[in-house]
């Protein structure tokens, strides 16, 4: 079979090419021989430069279709809950979706909503080569879907979970949709490709909630089209996992779309976070948002990339994009590499990143005022990452995100 | 009260001597002024009271009714009932001045022992003091401090003293930014809290402030010392005579 001289593959290598071999769909026998022949991209591969996937990915479980234990999730908000448990869909009948909204179970091979293009890439390939299952959504055109629809992802038992969703917003319409992320204790992975595209006019808020365990892995792809006038505002709160790399990958197609992106990263021990973003702004006058806060203690290692692309014909496009990040030990680490590749003239683009300790003089002052310096910090902490949920679009999303936070901190912090 | 006894500090990154042995001592009740030159070292004594690590204390004491506090932290000297208020107050944006005040309020409740004050009490507390000191409620909604006026910072400082009720209180130029108005009624507020059972320590640049707040005893320091004690009428000797001639006496 070999035609490459093959390298020696990592303990995750082989582990992955493992679960690829047993995998009757034939998309898993080409990305096993790649992995054989190359491995998996090292920090030489450039957009894996700060994530190291050869060396980060340390195991990769069987994946799982069944599941045998309770689901008891609490749920953030009052929606309607689709969960899948592993690889079955274990919770939330399709026949029963909120009005305006209808769906059907999905896999790898169904083709991506029109207008998302899917580039290849190796969270892609393992995706498409393990995919078993998934949602499939259609919001009508013109409904305004009363009630989020939360999309909970549960690892569990030593296991890798690998969906795919395709959602689809119609013209005009508006939905909340809560992608939620748990796993067990064990060493469970995630691979979860979701493409959703926004019609006309559409406005959609999408959150992306992940606490997963310490133990667990996970590589995740949204990638998302946004047509004419669409407007989607996109939440992002990491407050768990091991190796984790979330990617966005948005073509801003429609004239008068807007983007906004808000995420949160809470990087604790042993975790390793990476948010890879890339904008393509292909359509003039339209804007995009990125605002970005992290806090990382311990050995936490935080990583974001923000790449901009401004096509030449999309003149007037704003894009702003920041990223500021609150270190809260030595060995806490945080690289931020933000990208413009501008090709209008008549454009606005703007970004900045910081990585900052707790200011001193902050400090002193409330510890001055009888605030013990534990709590001192908490609240400087807080202050510093709460305000990026501040006034979101759909408003009852802020006060449980702050409460996530606050929970977190007072965890870990 | 106070004692300052031969009192030596240093600033801690590059070993800098600011203060060469103050001696002071404050009784209760009693309102002490402290003026002198800029960069004489006054912020940095107020500092050193209140515990910020960026000095280093190398000889002497600071006695709080007879207790030593060099080894306790900031907030153990604020709940032990030390209050600065400071000549710069820090901006804190994302942090809201009523969750600061209810944190502040609390935490030195719960290291005296005490109760921890309830929702409504501590709104309604908030919002007579601060009735009293002209500042609005919406001021308070703001982040702590944050896009305040020079003169409203002021203020809040004198807000949070009123409600911390501390036993002594260090002033250090509350007076400046405030404009002749606020100077009133920042200094009604501070009249108001004067009592046998609590001190002052009033650092100003100007006689004006101690107008209005008349102090029982007034000091000069000069190169990180007190050169010389005396007083009210020796803020007026200041006032119309300058530095000079104090300064050409101690020397
Ligand atoms: N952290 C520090 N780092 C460097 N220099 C300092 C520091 N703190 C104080 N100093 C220096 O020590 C001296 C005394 O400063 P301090 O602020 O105590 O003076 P001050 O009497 O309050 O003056 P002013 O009347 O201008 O407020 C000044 O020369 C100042 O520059
Ligand atoms: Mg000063």
């Amino acid at each position: 079979m070999n035609t490459h001289p093959n390298i020696t593959l990592t303990a995750g290598e082989t582990a992955l090419v493992e679960a690829l071999g047993a995998s009757a769909n034939p998309a898993a026998a080409v990305t096993a021989e790649k992995i054989r022949a190359r491995g998996l991209p090292t920090r030489r591969v450039e957009p894996w430069h700060y994530t190291d996937l050869r060396s980060l990915l340390k195991a990769f479980p069987g994946v799982e279709g069944e599941w045998g234990a309770q689901v008891d999730l609490p749920q953030l908000i009052d929606s309607f809950v689709i969960t899948f448990a592993n690889g079955s869909h274990v919770e939330g009948e399709l026949a029963n979706l909120p009005e305006g909204i209808s769906g059907t179970a999905s896999n790898s091979d169904m083709a991506p909503p029109e207008g998302v293009v899917i580039e290849a890439d190796t969270i892609g390939d393992i995706n498409r080569a393990l995919s078993a299952n998934g949602v499939s959504l259609t919001v009508a055109d013109r409904a305004k879907v009363a009630k989020p629809v939360s999309l909970v992802h549960l690892a569990a038992g030593g296991a890798s979970q690998v969906l795919t969703h395709q959602v689809v917003v119609g013209e005009d319409a508006e939905a909340v949709f809560l992608d939620r992320n748990h796993s067990s204790v064990e060493e469970n992975h995630q691979n979860i490709v979701t493409n959703l595209a926004v019609g006309r006019n559409a406005k959609v808020t999408w959150l992306v909630d992940q606490e997963l365990d310490t133990a667990t892995d996970r590589l995740a792809q949204l990638n998302v089209h946004l047509a004419e006038g669409a407007d989607l505002q996109l939440l992002i709160l990491n407050a768990g996992g091991r190796l984790v790399r979330q990617e966005v990958h948005v073509a801003v197609r429609g004239a008068g779309a807007n983007l906004d992106i808000k995420g949160v990263n809470l990087i604790g021990k042993d975790a390793h976070i990476d948010v890879t973003t890339t904008l393509a702004h292909e359509e003039p006058e339209t804007t995009s948002t990125e605002t970005f806060r992290n806090v990382a203690l311990a050995d936490g290692n935080g990583v974001f990339q923000g790449q901009i692309r401004v096509a030449r014909i999309a003149q007037k496009t704003d894009a702003r994009m920041a990223c500021n990040t609150l270190l809260l030990s030595d060995a806490a680490d945080f690289s931020a590499k933000p990208e413009l590749e501008i090709f209008a003239d008549d454009v606005q683009c703007a970004h900045g990143a910081t990585v900052t300790d707790i200011e001193e003089d902050h400090l002193f002052y409330l510890r001055a005022r009888g605030i013990p310096e534990r709590e001192a910090r908490a609240l400087l902490v807080k202050a510093f990452v709460e305000e990026v949920f501040e006034d979101l679009d759909y408003e009852a999303l802020s006060e449980v995100l702050t409460t996530r936070i606050e929970n977190w901190l007072d965890r870990n912090g | 009260m106070l004692e300052i006894k031969n009192l030596h500090a240093r600033i801690a990154e590059d070993g800098t001597e600011i203060l060469k042995g103050v001696n002071l001592t404050v009784k209760d009740g009693e309102v002490a002024a402290i003026m002198g030159p800029n960069g004489s070292g006054k912020s940095t004594l107020s500092y050193v009271m209140a515990g910020k690590e960026d000095y280093e204390v190398t000889e002497g004491d600071i006695l709080f009714n007879g207790q030593s506090i060099l080894e306790l932290e900031p907030d153990e000297r604020a709940a032990a009932g030390i209050f600065l208020a400071f000549q710069y107050p820090v901006e804190i944006p994302g942090v809201p001045t009523m969750n600061f005040l209810k944190a502040a309020m609390n935490s030195q409740r719960k290291a005296r022992g005490e109760e921890e004050m309830k929702t409504p009490d501590f709104i309604k507390t908030v919002r007579g003091a601060a009735e009293k000191l002209g500042i609005s409620m919406d001021m308070l909604k703001r982040s702590l401090n944050t896009g305040f006026s020079g003169g409203e910072k002021k203020r809040a400082e004198i807000l949070q003293m009123s409600l911390l009720d501390p036993k002594l209180c260090v002033m250090d130029e509350t007076d400046s930014g405030l404009d002749i108005d606020a100077l009133k009624v920042v200094s009604e507020g501070v009249n108001a809290l004067r009592g046998p059972d609590r001190s002052f320590l009033v650092i100003t640049h100007y006689q004006r402030l101690l107008e209005h707040i008349v102090p029982d005893t007034v000091h000069v320091l000069y190169k990180g010392r007190i050169i010389k004690s005396g007083d009210k009428s020796l803020a007026l000797h200041l006032e119309e005579n300058g530095y000079a001639d104090v300064i050409g006496e101690a020397a």
